[in-house]
């Protein structure tokens, strides 16, 4: 309940705070690396930009792209497994060898390449089909489809696991033997007993993405200035510890951010996979 | 048995091929080129440049000659780091990633499955509740925040152990625990689910019935129940190591395959990206297969290749 209470207050203060704080914070200061103080509560970093704006806009895209990628392996994972594990037989241990070999190929490696390859053709794309106010904002869409494309492969398994599960059940049957029609008894029967195994993996899910993304930024491929997120504060952070001067609130605050949400998440998700399992008992 | 390995052999090969052919293409597709940092070069040059690593001629030549020096085992040349071909490169570089990667895998296979039969052993209790938290914690920080966080503490205000590098002992202590801790935190969660479980079962009974004291009932019998799902996340494991050692080599600057990883895709350097790849992708698949016939050992009721 904690979980959940933290998540709402940081989706809300996501969503609301860039645009509370006035503008002139979002400009640059005179000074770097100010520590915390009154006119800006979490300081500034390297460009003298305010931290906690900086924050606020990285939470908004962080769990933007945490969720949109979700949604994305969500939707790929879902209609895999559940085609997968309802044709069954031959096709199913065709589609399952399919996701055995993706599996083997490492994530983050794929996920190098593939976004370094496609991000510079969409970004032509979008300024070809005059659309150019989006071309800042590929990074985003880009991030959001890979990461989407690389994270169905659980989802499909476990969806798959169920609709084994479930199509042996008496239920569907019996709506076979009154000569129900496939598409029928997939949308009657067996989705509404998947909601609950795919809630919770969908919530698992985002922080594995954010977590993904924010690997991305470190390494120079995710999100880029201006724009931010908790992967790029904190490598930006990671990338000025010196023995001379520690510049500490640039790593602390955005690990608090993303910690806290992270943790919060994972919990969320875990209470939700204790409540459905029908195995645990008291 | 051998049918069974036959087999993983087989998807490994299509693995492989299927990894080669999507770095190759992507590779060609993103913009600028090998040569792009260099000033412009006469065209008889240039010329001789693209042929001495085999940059010239149609795409398919170029493919088709690529997987056939492949199959000879020559990874090729690279062409940002002149004169080195890519099997010196992974010869120095490899070791390096290895030892890093073996050291974190024990550091969170025994590390985890420690803390996991602890936490299990004292249910509820405030040994379980704190380390069930500091795993949730290690699992939501990644490898960027943990490690700079330990460069803080101990490499910067207590001055114990060095910032990065590599080549002494004491180099090797901090970069092996940032990237175990996440995937001990994992195993350590793992662990204690499944030691609750098997504490459930009745030989656990009859263990107590007889009179071993807790410690032996817990290590001597229920671990060799409980570490299955362990032994099958190994697998997982290891891929994790790989890909999370780029960053924790990134973070301590320590020369191993990551780093030239990350290079090799920022200098659109074909070869040694396609190289240190493959190599992953093949240690990956005979992991995983060696992992699969130990847990097909283990526990006899499983039948691999019936």
């Amino acid at each position: 309940m904690a979980a959940l209470l933290i998540l709402v207050l940081v989706a809300i203060a996501a969503i609301i705070g860039p645009s509370l704080l006035p503008a002139a914070d979002a400009n640059v200061s005179q000074q770097s690396f100010l520590p915390p103080s009154g006119l800006h509560p979490f300081g500034t970093d390297l460009n003298g930009r305010d931290l906690l704006y900086r924050v606020l806009l990285g939470a908004q895209i962080s769990l933007l792209v945490g969720m949109a990628g979700a949604a994305v392996s969500f939707a790929i994972g879902t209609t895999y497994g559940m085609i997968a594990g309802y044709l069954g037989g031959s096709v199913d241990s065709m589609m399952m060898r399919l996701v055995d070999i993706l599996y083997a190929i490492p994530r983050l490696i794929f996920l190098l390449i593939l976004i370094s390859a496609v991000d510079p053709m969409l970004r032509a794309s979008l300024a070809a089909a005059g659309l150019p106010g989006l071309v800042g904002y590929s990074k985003i869409f880009i991030l959001v489809a890979c990461l989407g494309f690389t994270e169905w492969l659980t989802m499909a398994r476990i969806i798959r696991g169920q609709v084994l599960s479930l199509k042996s059940q008496e239920f569907v049957l019996a709506a076979r033997s009154i000569g129900q029609s496939h598409s029928n008894i997939i949308r009657l029967h067996l989705l509404p007993n998947l909601i609950g195994v795919a809630v919770v993996y969908l919530t698992l899910t985002v922080p594995s993405v954010i977590l993904d993304e924010s690997f991305l930024s470190f390494l120079g491929v995710g999100i880029q200035a201006p724009l931010a997120s908790w992967g790029l504060l904190l490598s930006d952070a990671a990338q000025v510890i010196n023995p001379i001067k520690g510049y500490w609130w640039l790593l602390v605050f955005p690990a608090i951010a993303m910690g806290s949400t992270l943790l919060a998440l994972n919990f969320l998700g875990d209470g939700l996979r204790d409540a459905f399992d029908p195995r645990q008992r008291k | 048995m051998i049918r069974f390995i036959a087999k993983r052999m087989l998807g490994l090969v299509v693995v492989l091929f299927c990894v080669v052919t999507i770095t190759f293409f992507l590779i060609r597709l993103m913009p600028g080129g090998p040569f792009d940092s260099e000033r412009k070069l006469p065209e008889h040059i240039e010329r001789a440049l693209l042929a001495r690593y085999k940059l010239d001629g149609p795409i398919l030549g170029q493919y088709f000659g690529y997987l056939g020096d492949l199959l000879h085992g020559d990874l090729r040349l690279s062409t940002k780091y002149r004169d080195r071909s890519v099997n010196e490169i992974l010869a120095d570089a490899l070791p390096v990633s290895a030892t890093l990667g073996a050291i974190a895998f024990v550091l969170a296979v025994i590390g985890g499955i420690l803390i996991g039969s602890l936490a299990a052993s004292f249910q509820h209790s405030w040994i379980d509740r704190s380390a069930m938290l500091a795993a949730l914690g290690a699992i939501s920080l990644p490898s960027f925040v943990i490690g700079p966080l330990l460069i803080l503490i101990f490499a910067i205000d207590l001055q114990l152990l060095p910032v990065g590098g590599w080549g002494t002992l004491n180099s090797l202590i901090l970069p092996a625990i940032t990237l175990a801790a996440p995937y001990a935190a994992y195993i350590a969660r793992l662990t204690r689910a499944s030691m609750l479980e098997a504490l459930t079962q009745d030989f656990v009974r009859t263990a107590r019935a007889k009179g071993l004291s807790e410690s032996q009932v817990i290590y001597k019998h229920a671990l060799k129940v409980a570490i299955l799902p362990v032994v099958s996340f190994l697998g997982p494991l290891a891929a994790n190591l790989l890909t999370g050692s780029i960053v924790v080599e990134n973070i301590f600057s320590i020369p191993g395959a990551g780093g030239f990883l990350v290079n090799s895709v920022l200098n659109r350097d074909g070869f040694l990206l396609s190289g240190i790849v493959i190599v992953y992708c093949v240690l990956l698949v005979l992991f995983n297969l060696a992992v699969d016939v130990v847990y097909g050992w283990l526990d006899r009721r499983i039948i691999l290749y019936g």
